[in-house]
């Protein structure tokens, strides 16, 4: 009613949060064609101009990379876009990247002073706009680079972590090198998150741009195998360890190894890096399942069924063992998946996987759940219901409950200590672990998380091993 | 990068493939294997390492031509360059001065047991060498084996040179020796291994098998190797490739081997490279 007397207020407060243009459900189930199309401009004008440019911006201290949010938002709004993406590049070197995997309904738009009208800004799809603006705009000025440093760091793992670690650094003049145990840079963001999520042209640009920075990057690479970091040590003043959580766990029950299980990190690195969906004119093959199930509630079982379906399943199924309300996916993630037909088994938890004669999956014993009281981490534990078992027909189950670091380097580098859970030691605020010029950060730190977190520990990395490179204070 | 240096059937739909680099051949132990592209649309194979040359620069693999992947290898030559060479990966194996090591090499696995054998020689072993083939043409490196072993064995199917028959062979040429082995090692096809396993429990000789299960990342990533060992799951490419192969579930081994057979085939109709198939067949398995 206030609006009413004050029509100038009225109009200033957009409450329109705009939509992602996106392909259809009935479209995208069948493609691997990137789901979310992104703003047009009229979109993305609409959208930065609903931003108050508050005086004290919240959104900034919900980014784990600290972005002037308003910052580039106001330069949307004045269509100075070049001058957008450089202010994101100040701070993000990720941002195509950033703009559409990162969780921004609980970082930078869940401080949004607009949330509580519940029309946020919609501060990840204006950056993704950006990001792709500067894209198709061409080659950018490259920011300038201080002196050289005449100081060479290695990085291990080409993922989010490594590559923001790279890019800092290199800026400040140091020599860079990454070493990538796969075939291609860009660890999970190429390997784990599909084509229709991330595109992997995407990736690959964002890869050559710290290249073109003066980053080399060798693949074919196993830190820990080919060359320990001890031996790295001798030509390198600081190492980074951005390995990422790459060791698949499995429910350990029985029938887990008959074919037609699979880890998701398998299912997902067959059909992404080896680019299995394009069997037989790419040459790793891939099953056609047509029931598939997929346990587990995260973005990787999100992408496991979506990806199942896409491949011609019939049905993909999550099987979680809480409810919906528990799934860790991102929300965005799961109503895309609903769309485009994923089934949904809550409260289930599977027993035991059964065979046919020749060792591949048939059926799936799983057992009903229900919610008991709050665990550690403030959700209901699931609970078995006694005597709920029951069967259901499936030819493949993709497990996608999670990872542990790999233990690859850790294990081949004395002094290096771990945690009980096979994380590094490493300081929370500089990623320091405990050997000498060694630091660390993202997933082999923190366990299984987030591409920005990943970012954001190499970020707080790069400014320690600057220091020490700097000062020789470690 | 990974420049091939030589490339050359060493007998029908055997290949020996020399490969420049430096890095791996500085670094790799028997028992160790690679991982290898043969282009930019290959799939990533993991093979056995049979040979190196630190001076050099050079590691030697030798492999069957079975299918679409390894057919891309067999036509490669001199002066090209693979997409991926990546290693060393897995455990070596352990060489110590157990007494007398018996070495059974079948299929490629002739190739990739010679540096075993070697090492256990130099480590103070007697070595027994048993090589089995379907045929004396299919027999390579007879030779090579001859001046490391100090006795040597070889069955073939049809007769044609040694003993007729197969592994099964295995336990009359155990019985004939003074005194029985104080371990053995098989590499070769699952056949092979599994067999000889099944011989040598009974006679209580502690057996090492080198697994090669289907790879892609091939440092513990992907888990698509995975085997059960004892009961416990297990990796082939970080906590192998050697496993006792008393342990091993063979069964389940063999069926995970062969889950992308009829893939196999398509892709290989579809892109139809020069090569004939192997047709036996056992050694696909």
């Amino acid at each position: 009613m206030n609006d009413e007397k004050n029509p100038e207020k009225q109009s200033k407060i957009d409450l329109n949060r705009r939509d992602m243009p996106k392909q259809s459900p009935e479209m995208r189930s069948h493609n691997f064609n990137e789901v979310a199309l992104g703003y047009t401009l009229e979109d993305a004008l609409g959208e930065a101009k609903r931003c108050l440019q508050c005086k004290k911006p919240r959104c900034v201290t919900g980014c784990p990379v600290e972005i002037d949010i308003p910052g580039f938002i106001s330069c949307i709004v004045r269509k100075d876009f070049s001058a957008g993406i450089k202010k994101i590049k100040e701070k993000n070197c990720l941002p195509a990247v950033c703009g559409r995997v990162c969780p921004q309904e609980s970082q930078c738009e869940s401080q949004c002073i607009l949330k509580n009208k519940g029309a946020e800004v919609a501060i990840g799809r204006l950056e993704r706009f950006l990001a792709d603006w500067g894209a198709s705009a061409g080659k950018a000025d490259l920011p300038p680079k201080a002196k050289p440093s005449g100081k060479k760091v290695a990085i291990v793992g080409s993922g989010p972590a490594g590559i923001t670690v790279a890019g800092d650094l290199i800026l400040l003049g140091h020599e860079v090198t990454i070493f990538e145990a796969l075939h291609k840079a860009g660890g999970v963001l190429v390997y784990g998150i599909p084509e229709f999520r991330l595109p992997k042209a995407i990736v690959a640009r964002e890869v050559e741009y710290v290249k073109s920075l003066g980053v080399k990057v060798f693949t074919d690479y196993v830190v820990g195998k080919t060359r320990s970091i001890d031996e790295l040590l001798k030509d390198f003043d600081a190492i980074f360890i951005g390995t990422g959580a790459g060791l698949p766990w499995f429910l350990d029950i029985p029938g887990e190894n008959l074919n037609g299980v699979y880890s998701a990190n398998e299912y997902l690195t067959r059909m992404n890096l080896m680019k299995g969906y394009l069997f037989p004119n790419s040459a790793t093959p891939i099953k056609n399942h047509k029931k598939v199930a997929v346990v587990g509630g995260g973005n990787v079982a999100m992408d496991s069924a979506r990806t199942a379906l896409r491949m011609g399943a019939d049905e993909a199924h999550i099987v979680y063992r809480r409810s919906h309300a528990e799934l860790p996916a991102r929300l965005e993630e799961s109503e895309n998946a609903e769309e485009e037909g994923v089934i949904f088994d809550m409260l289930t938890l599977p027993v035991r996987y059964i065979g046919d004669e020749n060792g591949w999956l048939k059926e799936i014993e799983c057992i009903k759940m229900e919610l008991g009281e709050p665990d550690a981490s403030g959700r209901r534990t699931p609970v078995e219901i006694p005597n709920s078992n029951f069967r259901i027909e499936m030819d493949a189950a993709i497990c996608a409950v999670g990872n542990s670091p790999n233990p690859l380097v850790p294990s081949t580098t004395p002094g290096l200590d771990t945690t009980r859970r096979g994380t590094l030691v490493a300081d929370q605020e500089t990623g320091k672990t405990t050997r000498d010029c060694v630091w660390a950060g993202g997933d082999i730190v923190t366990g299984a998380a987030t591409v920005i977190l990943a970012m954001g520990a190499g970020r707080k990395a790069a400014r320690s091993i600057h220091e020490y490179l700097t000062t020789g204070k470690q | 990068m990974n420049k091939v240096i030589e490339r050359t059937m060493i007998v029908p739909n055997m290949h020996l493939l020399e490969i420049e680099t430096p890095e791996i051949a500085s670094k790799i132990k028997p028992g160790q294997f690679i991982i290898v592209r043969a282009n930019d649309e290959g799939e990533r194979i993991p093979l056995s390492v049979a040979d190196w040359n630190s001076e050099k620069g050079t590691i030697t693999i030798v492999f069957m031509e079975v299918g679409a992947s390894t057919g891309a290898l067999a036509c490669l030559q001199a002066g090209d360059e693979l997409a991926t060479c990546v290693g060393p990966l897995g455990n070596e194996t352990q060489i110590a001065n157990y007494g007398t090591v018996l070495c059974i090499g079948g299929c490629y696995g002739i190739g990739s047991i010679y540096p075993v054998a070697r090492a256990l020689k130099e480590a103070g072993n007697q070595i027994i060498t048993v090589l089995e083939a379907r045929s004396s043409y299919l027999l390579y490196w007879v030779k090579k084996f001859a001046t490391l072993s100090n006795k040597i064995f070889n069955i073939t199917r049809d007769g044609s040179l040694g003993m007729k028959g197969h592994i099964n062979r295995l336990t009359e040429i155990i019985n004939s020796l003074p005194k029985p082995p104080d371990r053995i090692i098989v590499n070769g096809c699952t056949y092979l291994m599994a067999h000889a396993s099944e011989l040598t429990r009974e006679l209580g000789i502690t057996t090492l098998v080198n697994l090669n299960p289907i790879m892609i990342d091939g440092t513990g990533m992907c888990g698509v190797c995975r085997v059960t060992v004892a009961d416990q799951r297990k990796f082939a490419c970080v906590d192998g490739p050697e496993f006792n192969g008393h342990e091993v579930d063979w069964k389940e081994f063999l069926a995970r081997r062969k889950a992308y057979m009829n893939e196999e085939t398509l892709f290989f109709r579809k892109s139809a490279p020069k090569p004939a198939v192997h047709k036996e067949g056992k050694c696909q398995a």
